[in-house]
Formats: C-alpha cells, sequence, structure tokens
C-alpha cells in the first residue's frame, strides 16, 4: 500500500475529452468519490485529450505533442486519475514508448505513467478503498471496456464496488470481453463491422434481463448508447461511476430530461 | 494468390449480407473460443510458457541464418534436399521440377498456407499436374473453387447443404439419390474418394509446423492423418515452409507444441504430430524415397530488424482470428488474400506491400483480445498501429482524416480555445438532441449516425460547470 | 539454387545488422543451446511417481478418445486383442510389424493358437486392424510414440480403421522431454516418428466432430504390465 500525505493523496482529475463534453455526470460522481476516499482533489484547467485519436490513427507526431501537453498539465500532481480505461491505458502503456526517443520527456513520461489511474482501479488497488454508500435499485450488467481490461486488468475492482451498492443487482453479460464496436474512428471508419459488433453487445445485454448497462469508459458507452436508441430498446446505459457515487438518478445516457422516448 | 484486398470496403459489405456466413462464424464462439479457455485454463502453467515460447523464437530470429544452415545439413545427411527460394515464383518452378522430375500426373496435398501463399495449386493445374487437397476442409474449397478463410479451419464458412452439394456435383460414381445430410455422411464419402487418391499419388506435398535444426526434421500436426498419408504414400515428399518456422531442438519443439494446439483447437494435444527426417532407410518397408524441403523466404527477411519482427514469432495456431470481432462478424475472405484476421492484417501488407493492403491494419477496434490469446505474444495491435503510421507518413491516409486529426490537434494544444469550441458544440449537440435526448442525423457524422443515434451532450461541458464552481 | 540461398542468408544478415557467425560466436549463442538439448518448461503434469503418470496416461488417453485395456504381461496379448476385435465385430485378421520381439513377448506367437490371423509387414488398402508396438507412452497427454523401422511401416499407423497399439507400463514417460531422451538413446533419428493422441478425427464440417477422418476412427491401446 502506498504512503500518502497526511491530509490526503493530492488528486489530478482527467476528465478525459468525451466525458467532458458529453457527460460532466461522469467528473462529479468520480470527484465525489476520490473525495470519500480521502483524496483532495483538483481539475488542472489546461487539460485536453489524451492524444489517442492521432495516436491511434498513425499520427505520431501529433500523439507526441498531445503527450507532451498531457505531462505537463499533469506531472505536479501526486497521482492522475481518470474515469476512463481507454485514457490511462494509453498514458500508462503508450506514453513512454511514445516519447522514449525525447530526451526532455522520456523520464517524465515514465514518471506520470507510474502515477496515473483508472478510477476503479485507483480507489481499490492504491487506495484499497471500497465503502461505497450508494442505492441503485435495478438489474445491471456489466460491459468490460477493452482497454481497461486488457491493458490495465481491471475486471474485479468495478464487482467489488459494485457489490456494495445496496439493491443493486449484477447479471454477467454471455461474453463480458467482446469489444463493443467503439475503437476510435474505427467506428466511423466502418460502421458496418462495428455496428454487427454494437448489435452484438446490446443484444446480449437485453438477453441477461438487466435494464442498465454499466461500464468505465464513456466512448464506449456512447457507442452502445446510441446503438439501444436506434434499436428503440429500453436498455439504459450509465457510466459505472454514477451508480457508485450515488448520481445515477438524472437521465441515462441518450435519454431526455423526461426519460426514455420510445 | 490474386489479392482483393484493396477492395476490402466492398468485400465487407458482401460479407456482412452473407446470412450463411454469419451462421458459420457463430460457432467460432462455442467451439473453438470455449475450449481454448478450458484448455488453458487446465494448465497452469500456460503464461509461463508463453513467454518461453517468445523468447525461444525471439533467439530463433536473431540466429536465424545459422539455425537454417544447421537445419540444412541435417536434411542433407539424412539424404534429403533443400531448396531456397526467395519468391513464391522460385518456389513454385522448384516444385513443379520436381513433380516433373518424378513424372508425377497427381499429387496429393496436406494443408499448407505457404502453399496458398505460392498459389501452387492454379500454378500446378496450368502445367498439367492435378493437385488434390487432402485435408476434409481444404478438399471443400477445393471442390468449390475458393481459397481457405481461416488458417486451420478452411472450410469455417461452408454449412454442410454446400459441402453436399459440391460432393454431388464432384462425385459422380455415387447414387444420385444417396443421403448427404449428416457430418458422417459427407466424411465417409470423402474418406473414400480421398483414398484412392492418396494411393495413386505420385508426389505428397505437406507444409510444416516446424523445422527442427537439431535433427533437420519437420514437423506437421494434424488430426486427421491426411497429412502422413500424404508423405507415405507417394514416391515423393516434399515439405513446404516458410523461414521462419525453424526451432533449434526437440525440447524447443516439445515447447511449441504444448502451445500450438491448446491455442488452436482447445485440445491438449493434436491427434499427429508427426516428424519426419529425410527420406525412407535402407531397410524401411514404407516412406518417400526423395524427400524435399523448399524454404520459402517471401519478404520474410526483409521484417527481421524492423517494427514487425515480431510477427515472425507466429506459430499460425489462428487464436487471434478465433477471437477477433472483426473476424467473426466479417469471415476470411474479406480480408482478400491468404492470412485474415489480425496476424492477416499485420502479416499482409508486409508480404503484397502497404499500398493495397492498407485497409486490413485500419479495421480493427484495437480491442487487444488477439494478443491477450497470442501464445507467442506478439503485440498485433501495436503493428496494426505501426502500419498506420507507416501510412500517415506516406500520405496513403486519407485526406478528411489527415486534415481533421490536424484541426483536432491545433485546438488540442490550445486549451483556451478548445474550452470555447467545445462548450459551443455540448450546447449545439444538446438544442439538436431536444427533449429525447439523441440525435439521429449529423451532417458530417455520417459512419457514427449510419448505424446509431448520438445520446446528446449534458448541456454545458464540465470543464465549464467545474470553472463556475460547480462541484459534487 | 545457391544464388537464392546465398541472397535469402545475406538478406538475413543484412537485417540483423552483422555478418555470419564467427566460431566463438556460435558457440556461446546457438550452438550451446543445440548442444545443451535443455528442456525449457516441463509442465507439473509431466511429473509424478509412475504410479501417478500412468493413471493420468490412461485418464488422458481416453479422454482424447482412445480405448485403454491393461494386461497383465505380454502372453495375455493375443487374448486381449481377439477379445477387443470380437466385442466390436471387427475382423480378427490384423497386420503388424515384423519385429520378432512382437512375437517374442507373447512367448508363442501373436496368432495365441489360432484367435488370430496375422499378417507381418506392410499393411494393404484393405487391412482394416493393425497392431504396433509403441517406444513410450507420455503421461501428460496420453500420447503414445511411435517410430518406424526396418520391421515396422509407418503406414500401420495411418492405413486401417483400427489402430492398436502394444505400451508397456514402464514405458509410460512424464513429458514429451523424457520421449525424446528415450529416442536420441536409441541411436540416429529414424525417418518417422509419430506421437498420436486419440483415433483421427474432423471437425471442418461446421465444427462438428467427427472420428475417423483418413487415419483411424479407433485407436486403442493395450497397457501391458509385465510379470516380473
Amino acid at each position: 500500500m502506498a504512503t500518502f500525505s497526511a491530509d490526503g493523496p493530492r488528486v489530478g482529475f482527467f476528465i478525459t475529452c468525451v466525458a467532458d463534453l458529453f457527460r460532466p455526470t461522469v467528473g462529479f460522481a468520480a470527484i465525489s468519490l476520490l473525495q470519500k476516499a480521502g483524496c483532495r482533489v483538483e481539475v488542472p484547467q489546461t487539460q485536453t485529450c489524451c492524444g489517442q485519436p492521432a495516436y491511434n490513427s498513425g499520427a505520431r507526431a501529433m500523439a507526441q505533442a498531445q503527450a507532451r501537453h498531457v505531462i505537463e498539465t499533469f506531472e505536479g500532481f501526486e497521482y492522475v486519475v481518470a474515469p476512463s480505461g481507454s485514457c490511462m491505458g494509453m498514458v500508462r502503456e503508450h506514453y513512454p514508448s511514445l516519447l522514449a526517443d525525447d530526451p526532455a520527456f522520456a523520464e517524465r513520461a515514465k514518471v506520470l505513467a507510474g502515477k496515473s489511474h483508472e478510477i476503479l482501479s485507483f480507489l481499490i488497488d492504491v487506495l484499497d478503498w471500497d465503502d461505497v454508500d450508494a442505492r441503485f435499485d435495478g438489474v445491471v450488467t456489466y460491459h468490460d471496456t477493452c482497454s481497461g481490461l486488457r491493458e490495465l486488468g481491471i475486471k474485479d475492482q468495478p464487482r467489488r464496488l459494485l457489490a456494495k451498492v445496496k439493491g443493486l443487482e449484477l447479471r454477467e453479460l454471455a461474453a463480458p470481453e467482446e469489444c463493443c464496436g467503439f475503437g476510435g474512428t474505427f467506428c466511423v471508419k466502418y460502421p458496418e463491422i462495428s455496428n454487427r459488433m454494437v448489435t452484438d453487445k446490446v443484444t446480449t445485454a437485453q438477453a441477461t434481463g438487466a435494464t442498465t448497462l454499466l461500464g468505465g469508459d464513456t466512448s464506449c458507452l456512447l457507442n452502445i448508447a446510441g446503438k439501444a436508441k436506434r434499436m428503440e430498446l429500453p436498455l439504459k446505459v450509465r457510466h459505472v461511476v454514477e451508480v457508485l457515487a450515488g448520481m445515477a438518478d438524472g437521465p441515462a445516457l441518450g435519454d431526455g430530461e423526461d426519460g426514455i422516448k420510445r | 494468390m490474386d489479392s482483393t484486398t484493396h477492395t476490402f470496403k466492398d468485400n465487407i459489405k458482401v460479407a456482412l449480407a452473407n446470412e450463411t456466413l454469419v451462421h458459420s462464424l457463430e460457432t467460432m464462439k462455442t467451439g473453438f473460443r470455449a475450449r481454448r479457455a478450458v484448455a488453458v485454463d487446465r494448465l497452469p502453467e500456460f503464461d509461463a510458457l508463453c513467454d518461453a515460447g517468445r523468447d525461444l523464437k525471439n533467439h530463433v530470429l536473431e540466429n536465424l541464418d545459422f539455425y537454417l544452415e544447421t537445419f540444412e545439413a541435417k536434411v542433407l545427411e539424412s539424404g534429403g534436399k533443400v531448396h531456397w527460394c526467395r519468391d513464391s515464383e522460385e518456389a513454385r518452378k522448384t516444385v513443379l521440377e520436381i513433380c516433373r522430375a518424378a513424372d508425377a500426373k497427381t499429387v496429393t496435398k496436406g494443408k499448407s498456407m505457404i502453399s496458398e501463399e505460392m498459389g501452387l495449386n492454379d500454378y500446378l493445374e496450368e502445367n498439367g499436374v492435378t493437385p488434390v487437397e487432402t485435408d476434409l476442409g481444404e478438399y471443400i474449397i477445393q471442390l468449390r473453387h475458393e481459397h481457405p478463410s481461416h488458417i486451420i479451419a478452411p472450410a469455417i464458412h461452408v454449412r454442410k447443404f454446400q459441402v453436399a452439394e459440391a460432393f454431388r456435383k464432384a462425385h459422380p460414381q455415387y447414387a444420385a439419390d444417396r443421403p448427404l445430410e449428416e457430418p458422417r455422411e459427407l466424411l465417409d464419402e470423402a474418406r473414400d474418394v480421398l483414398r484412392s487418391s492418396f494411393l495413386g499419388a505420385d508426389v505428397g506435398i505437406t507444409g510444416a509446423n516446424m523445422l527442427i535444426a537439431e535433427t533437420g526434421s519437420t514437423v506437421i500436426v494434424t488430426n486427421e492423418g491426411n497429412g502422413d498419408l500424404t508423405q507415405l504414400l507417394p514416391r515423393v515428399h516434399v515439405v513446404l515452409a516458410s523461414l521462419e518456422k525453424i526451432v533449434p531442438t526437440l525440447e524447443d519443439a516439445s515447447l511449441v507444441l504444448r502451445l500450438l494446439a491448446r491455442s488452436a483447437t482447445g485440445q491438449e494435444m493434436s491427434s499427429y504430430t508427426t516428424f519426419s527426417n529425410g527420406p525412407r532407410r535402407p531397410g524401411d518397408p514404407d516412406g518417400p524415397e526423395e524427400f524435399h524441403v523448399i524454404l520459402l523466404d517471401n519478404g520474410r527477411s526483409n521484417m527481421i530488424g524492423t517494427d514487425f519482427q515480431d510477427m515472425l514469432r507466429c506459430i499460425r495456431c489462428a487464436a487471434c482470428m478465433n477471437h477477433c470481432p472483426v473476424y467473426g462478424a466479417i469471415g476470411g475472405h474479406a480480408y482478400g488474400w491468404v492470412y485474415p484476421g489480425p496476424m492477416g492484417a499485420v502479416l499482409t501488407p508486409g508480404l503484397l506491400g502497404l499500398e493495397g493492403a492498407a485497409d486490413l491494419p485500419n479495421a480493427s477496434s484495437l480491442c487487444g483480445r488477439c494478443e491477450a490469446v497470442c501464445p507467442m505474444r506478439i503485440p498485433l495491435p501495436k503493428m496494426l498501429r505501426h502500419w498506420r503510421e507507416k501510412e500517415f507518413e506516406r500520405h496513403l491516409t486519407p485526406k478528411g482524416t489527415r486534415w481533421g486529426l490536424g484541426f483536432w490537434s491545433f485546438f488540442a494544444r490550445r486549451p483556451g480555445l478548445y474550452r470555447l469550441g467545445t462548450r459551443v458544440v455540448a450546447r449545439m449537440l444538446r438544442i439538436l438532441g431536444g427533449k429525447q435526448g439523441h440525435l439521429k442525423e449529423l451532417g458530417l457524422s455520417n459512419g457514427w449516425t449510419a448505424v446509431r443515434d448520438i445520446p446528446a451532450p449534458e448541456g454545458r461541458t464540465f470543464m465549464d460547470r467545474w470553472a463556475s464552481g460547480e462541484r459534487p | 539454387m545457391t544464388a537464392a540461398r546465398d541472397a535469402i542468408l545475406g538478406g538475413i544478415r543484412r537485417s540483423l545488422r552483422r555478418g555470419p557467425l564467427s566460431d566463438a560466436e556460435a558457440v556461446a549463442g546457438p550452438r550451446a543451446r543445440l548442444d545443451a538439448k535443455a528442456p525449457i518448461l516441463v509442465p507439473e503434469r509431466a511429473k509424478g511417481s509412475p504410479d501417478v503418470l500412468v493413471d493420468r496416461f490412461l485418464a488422458m488417453a481416453i479422454e482424447a478418445a482412445a480405448t485403454v485395456d491393461r494386461i497383465q504381461g505380454m502372453e495375455a496379448l493375443p487374448g486381449a486383442i481377439a477379445s477387443y476385435l470380437k466385442d466390436r465385430n471387427l475382423s480378427t485378421e490384423l497386420v503388424t510389424t515384423t519385429d520378432p520381439e512382437m512375437d517374442g513377448l507373447v512367448g508363442s506367437s501373436l496368432e495365441g493358437g489360432g484367435l488370430l490371423t496375422v499378417k507381418r509387414g506392410l499393411p494393404s488398402p484393405t487391412d482394416t486392424v493393425s497392431v504396433v508396438p509403441a517406444l513410450r507412452g507420455v503421461a501428460e497427454t496420453g500420447t503414445v510414440m511411435l517410430r518406424s523401422g526396418e520391421t515396422q511401416a509407418s503406414t500401420l499407423n495411418f492405413l486401417p480403421e483400427t489402430h492398436i497399439v502394444v505400451l508397456k507400463t514402464s514405458d509410460i514417460v512424464g513429458g514429451l522431454e523424457e520421449a525424446w531422451a528415450a529416442l536420441r538413446a536409441e541411436g540416429p533419428t529414424p525417418r518417422t516418428v509419430n506421437f498420436i493422441t486419440g483415433p483421427s478425427r474432423t471437425g471442418d464440417i461446421e465444427q462438428t466432430l467427427q472420428m475417423g477422418a483418413h487415419g483411424p476412427l479407433r485407436l486403442h491401446i493395450l497397457l501391458v504390465d509385465e510379470t516380473p
């Protein structure tokens, strides 16, 4: 277990570009959890995006420039935490090799990688905190988003935390580790393939009997929610932190103020 | 074989519309995937074996010239011949010369992806030699004039009624009204037909799962036993192998065998693992009189020392494609050349050139499942990304994408402007989303809205709300 | 072909950014590996006392869809073969190796005083049953290891529909590595070494598993406990 500053670890919170734009609730919920776990949370105003759109499109120089920006923004914090396995996978697993040949940033990239964490992994693996005090009356299913699962090993953490939520019943997907078909620009470059994948995801979620699907990456959840809406299914889609922080009372992703329109 | 990788985007439309294919690909999930999971769980050392496999192959590639020369010397010692071939053309010609020298009319063939890579069957046929595929799956697709859609289950895309159709057409010697509904009936007929091919062939051609430097052995792994009848019955045995198939010792081969079948079919070990060493020995009652190994390079030696060297660790188990959601959606033919799935998307641009195959490395969500199941720990997503980088460097990336990335990059490094922009976009989408909270369409984002709605943003951005003092 | 050979080896070396390995470099690197023949990572399940390994062999062979009978002494062999074949309404005509040991070990001969009709040497396409001695059994996977040689045709393992393998209990080893050690001890590598795990099978028609694709439909292992 890590040792922290006396008044709690100082965390730089990285909202991620997608959650910033589409789902501020995810940010407030995540910060609420971090504060409950004893962290001092700050939100640096110069943050934008982790650089994945460029990195996964082969635009290496642009990705490097973005990585430098993120390092400069966040390296002063004790920890960096984001509500996304994908963006933190980028920082932890890819920044060091991306900047390995940059003498000014190579070491700093490694240091930042070492202190950057996806929120659920941070709560459980770093803080060993699972003192969730929330209620959610409903049956949910959980989609393990790819980067979090395979790059960061996030599998048990959400389940351990969700087990503490009163009233919640978790029913596992038949294939929880199957990609939802988002894949960044993949979903717009190859919509037909992506469509088959997300249709499978939504269909298997329905098959569990769950009324809500939870996951740890807003971008994947937008894809799933968007498909559920297009298929006119009553499946609600939320980021897992909304439920863990007791902030799942507003509209789910893609729902209007007055709930689902069918 | 001719490539259709350049028409990938059309290929996928055809594939996705093929109902038969959808059903066939579903069987992978309950078949290969489930069985692999069980086999891997049963072997506590599996992960450690994968690490050892990676280290072994890395060592081999660093010393590839040495091991190939050692292998060659051992094959010569046992009375066989080694033919070094730079490309498919050289390899095809060499095989034809061997067939002609043996005065061969028909050759039987065990399953070999190198044969597909060489385009051997068409070439032999054009030159008066009849190749007969003997692996059941390969036989089926040969009758259907197709290419394999999977590297270990070549006919995975074919349903049994289609097999029956092909057999009725190709086997007029049997009663027209015979029952051919059950897999057993189909198999029995194929066994009967191919038995006479085995007995009548002049040359037998097999692939090789491994070559062993220590002994000069070639190794094939099969479940049907067809590869063995192919090499034991004819007078000449030709082995087709690419350079990177070599391992140093029998102990090293044991390591690879522990990974191969489990990763491929989920078996502990395939039914038949056969080590062949040269031609028959004096006094041996059977076995081929001649033994030839075709060592094919075809661009592989150039991959060493590049970002793509790790790909040469591949043992062709097919775990990556069995677990790939993209392969699972479109099947193998859409990839357009010999090797489909993630390993194909990395290897094909390397062997054919990036220009005609630029779609393949892009057609991946980079979900990482291929790397997670690869027994040789090949970082497939990383190499797909490397290809994308090469495309970007060579300006093969579409102009719109390049422009969009430049636009994004400009703003993403200017937080003030970025804040302003995101505030406007969030607000605008919120308004467009209206009461229902999602959008059916939005001018430019056709790829997204073609198949799904856009969930509308909540309204103001997080950074905006945080800056104005809102706290949880 | 020398041109191609030189080009390929030269290309590999260019890619590796070095020339041919010097003798010293080879001895320190790949030559050492070839000479050491060191087992890399032998799974626990390939280890254990002889009794444990025999049990594991039996379990794994059966899992691979082989059948196994355990008999006491080679003299019981003809009877065991005959009853296996008769129970399945199979012909009692069989083809076996010319290995004098097969008969010698039985005490008299494999015919068993008329129980079986035995042909020796190469199988013909019409032979339906073969009986072949195994060099070793590998407990790890329930695999039998067979070798070719002057007395032993490899086609015996593939042409007939019913493949009967005779394996001495004392020849069961843990893993593949021990099987290799045994083979090396026998002298030069034979032309063909077959590792056989269960009968022939295919899943090529809609991934439905079918036995007896091209090779044998049945693999029957007679495990012989030698009488002291």
